[in-house]
């Protein structure tokens, strides 16, 4: 079996009613599990972008893409590859706040460089943004101050470089590597 | 010029080039029924018993001739009904249009009297398709729906309209018939690559499915297996594509094929596939399909690439530009090792069922059957079916003149599929049409009898009547130590009584001499017949895959031994 990786795909979609509800449902029909997915608008009025990440096998990677494309409302479907891509997300992090862990608390999210916008005798809150696997260590780091509650926007993804997806021409074939 | 939506529906689908419709009228769709009472001189309705056969008709009539099949259908259940057809048309890839109305859009949302979100419920059984709220978007709609139809790979649309939409008016001007979309040309390096594998092979099986049998491809693939020295083969879709009595041609493969196609495909070292998608009943277990043979593909769509069966090459594009560019750079080649395999594997074929028919003895035997129809059946004859023992039989034994004379629910497997898709047929093309049936699927809708009757629509109605589930009871007998749950129907139907009620012929045969004078006689009535063809409960659909088996379990003869 091939091993799982994660992969983050980006998706220009008509911006139209229902159309989300036609990609989510063939992730179920075709029994794709996701990580997150966010949807937003774009540069153009005419497109929403939709950007996904999942773990799969090369496959699932293969298949979401090519039953993605297939959908009338998707006009393109890339995948975004590892160097080539800036990852974005947002979390927002409440944390208990007393004043034994306070201190660390508060220097944690300056390294961080993540910033507190709210803050109660009991709580705090942090606004953390970056690249996902930050957020992971930070969310790490806070799990023994006692995370009352959490909630991650999910990635957002462009490419590096002055290209844009709907440029991008698209082969006729396949050929076994 | 300022037309109701409901006539802005049936002008667009004139304009589109539709002459017949099928379709069942109810509350939300009297409108539409108006514009067609208004407009009857230029488009056809007929009326079905059932929203079901109307969508199978629809999808029949696709089948028989490539042009956009149109249903219509209420809202709330006369939607619903349509949902198996519609399924049906999908998995085998069938354009067609269907039409459904629903409540106004200020009723949408409540669960109003027959409201249903059938947008919601065909999601995955379309291509795509529409919720028209705005007049504005409603001749646009049926226009890009008649056009993702029938472009690249077809597929089943459906536009639903509420009846305010259909009341509303707007402006309307006819347009020319929307061209299919354009698929790309295949890049010039795949074409060579392409042409590299084939030169490569010393045993070519070109291997095709309903892509190509819908393009008509028939002669450019018997060009090139002549080119090429190689054998023909097709999966369940792609039967009629190739016209018999080309000898190269071995039939269809897989669960059921034929021996010879199964094995030479199994022995090949390249498979060719055009318009096929190496679906599950075709390749046995994949793990052990096509082990040390490579795969060419062409298709328009890109999901098939790599989804069933890994390939060598897949080349995404129109089918037959790449087939034509890649048959024409082939360089004529002769392997006569092949083509004397191939024969021999043909031997051993009729060496099989050789004796199979002298074991079979006095009883009518469901091949019997077959060599009556083939040999008095008229011209450009369509063989429609149902689903099951009688369906593989017919696949198995049917012989083609020509190619979309084969009408046949192979993706879905929907049991009651062929009475409203003969209907539909012969409705399109005005052909001879045969619609060979069992008892169980024949049950499920036999309903639109009445409709063959009421418009006199000629099919000749071959009922193998075995009094059983047959295809399960098939597994039951071998897989299931012939515990027969739920498959005996000891019913008392009389379909011959049940023929005459609905106002057809009904004639029964209990011998072969019988099934042939009855269906001499069948072919001369202009109207529906039915016979009633008694046949053996344990009759066996052979070859067979065991389920999960690959090639090499094949059981060719009753008692299961592998001739493999």
């Amino acid at each position: 079996m091939a091993k799982d990786n994660k992969f983050v795909i980006a998706v220009y979609v008509d911006n139209k009613f229902g159309v989300l509800t036609r990609v989510t449902s063939m992730f179920t029909r075709r029994g794709f599990n996701i990580d997150a997915l966010t949807v937003g608008e774009t540069e153009s009025p005419e497109y929403s972008r939709i950007t996904i990440s999942l773990s799969g096998d090369g496959y699932a990677k293969e298949q979401l893409i090519n039953q993605l494309r297939k959908l009338f409302n998707v006009k393109k479907v890339e995948v975004l590859e590892e160097e080539e891509a800036i990852k974005r997300e947002l979390a927002l992090v409440k944390i208990k706040n007393n004043k034994d862990t306070r201190g660390d608390v508060l220097s944690a999210v300056e390294v961080y460089r993540a910033k507190v916008i709210d803050y109660t005798l009991d709580e705090m809150c942090v606004e953390i943004t970056g690249d996902p696997s930050k957020i992971d260590a930070f969310i790490k780091l806070m799990i023994p101050y006692g995370i009352i509650e959490m909630c991650r926007t999910g990635i957002v993804a462009l490419e590096r470089g002055s290209g844009t997806l709907l440029s991008k021409n698209s082969s006729t074939g396949v050929l076994k590597k | 010029m300022k037309l109701t939506g409901a006539e802005i529906i049936i002008r667009t689908l004139i304009e589109q080039g539709t002459t017949d419709v099928f379709g069942y009228p109810g509350g939300q769709v009297i409108n539409i029924y108006d514009a067609l009472y208004k407009y009857k001189d230029e488009i056809n309705h007929i009326l079905t018993a059932h929203e079901q056969g109307a969508a199978h008709a629809a999808d029949g009539y696709s089948r028989a001739t490539g042009k956009v099949g149109v249903c219509i259908a209420t809202s709330g259940p006369g939607a619903t009904n349509l949902v198996t057809g519609i399924a049906t048309a999908m998995l085998d890839s069938i354009p067609m249009v269907a039409v459904t109305g629903n409540v106004p859009c200020s009723l949408i949302g409540k669960d109003s009297f027959q409201e249903i979100d059938i947008t919601g419920i065909t999601l995955p059984i379309t291509k795509h398709n529409y919720f028209v709220n705005r007049i504005e978007d409603l001749a646009p709609s049926i226009r890009e729906a008649f056009q993702i139809a029938k472009s690249g790979r077809p597929g089943p649309v459906l536009i639903d309209v509420p009846k305010d939409v259909q009341v509303a008016t707007y402006e309307y001007e006819p347009q020319p018939i929307v061209p299919k979309i354009p698929l790309p040309k295949a890049d010039e390096e795949l074409i060579e690559e392409a042409v590299k594998l084939i030169s490569e092979s010393k045993r070519p099986y070109i291997y095709i499915g309903g892509g190509a049998a819908g393009l008509g491809m028939g002669k450019d693939i018997i060009d090139l297996a002549n080119k090429i020295d190689a054998c023909i083969g097709c999966s369940f879709m792609g039967l009629s594509a190739v016209p018999d009595g080309c000898d190269r041609f071995l039939g269809m493969q897989g669960m059921h094929g034929h021996f010879a196609s199964s094995m030479a495909q199994k022995h090949a070292d390249l498979i060719i596939g055009v318009g096929v998608r190496f679906s599950d009943r075709a390749t046995g277990n994949v793990a052990k399909f096509a082990k040390g043979t490579k795969i060419l593909q062409l298709d328009p769509d890109f999901a098939e690439i790599n989804k069933n069966v890994n390939v060598d090459l897949g080349i995404v594009a129109d089918v037959y530009d790449s087939f034509t560019r890649i048959a024409k750079k082939v360089e004529e080649s002769k392997k006569p090792e092949w083509v004397a395999r191939v024969e021999s594997l043909k031997e051993k074929e009729e060496a099989i069922a050789a004796k199979a028919a002298k074991m079979a003895g006095d009883r009518m035997t469901p091949k019997q059957v077959f060599d009556v129809i083939n040999k008095y059946k008229l011209p450009r004859t369509i063989i429609t079916t149902d689903v099951g023992q009688h369906q593989m039989w017919a696949a198995q034994y049917s012989k083609f003149d020509t190619t979309r004379r084969f009408v046949s629910s192979g993706g879905l497997g929907t049991m009651g599929f062929g009475l409203g898709a003969a209907m539909g047929a012969r409705v399109a093309t005005n052909d001879p049409t045969i619609l060979i049936t069992g008892d169980g699927s024949f049950g499920m809708n036999l309903n639109e009898l009445a409709t063959a009757v009421t418009y006199n629509i000629p099919l000749v109605i071959v009922l193998a009547n075995n009094g059983v589930l047959g295809m399960v009871r098939q597994w039951q007998n071998l897989f299931f130590g012939k515990r027969f749950s739920n498959t005996v129907l000891e019913r008392k139907t009389d379909f011959v009584k049940l023929a005459e009620a609905f106002g057809a012929v009904g004639m029964r045969a209990n011998t072969i001499g019988e099934f042939e004078e009855a269906f001499k006689k069948a072919l001369t009535i202009n109207g529906p017949v039915v016979i009633d063809t008694l046949i053996d409960k344990d009759e066996f659909v052979l070859p067979m895959l065991p389920p999960g088996g690959s090639i090499d379990d094949i059981i060719v003869e009753k008692g299961g031994d592998n001739n493999g």
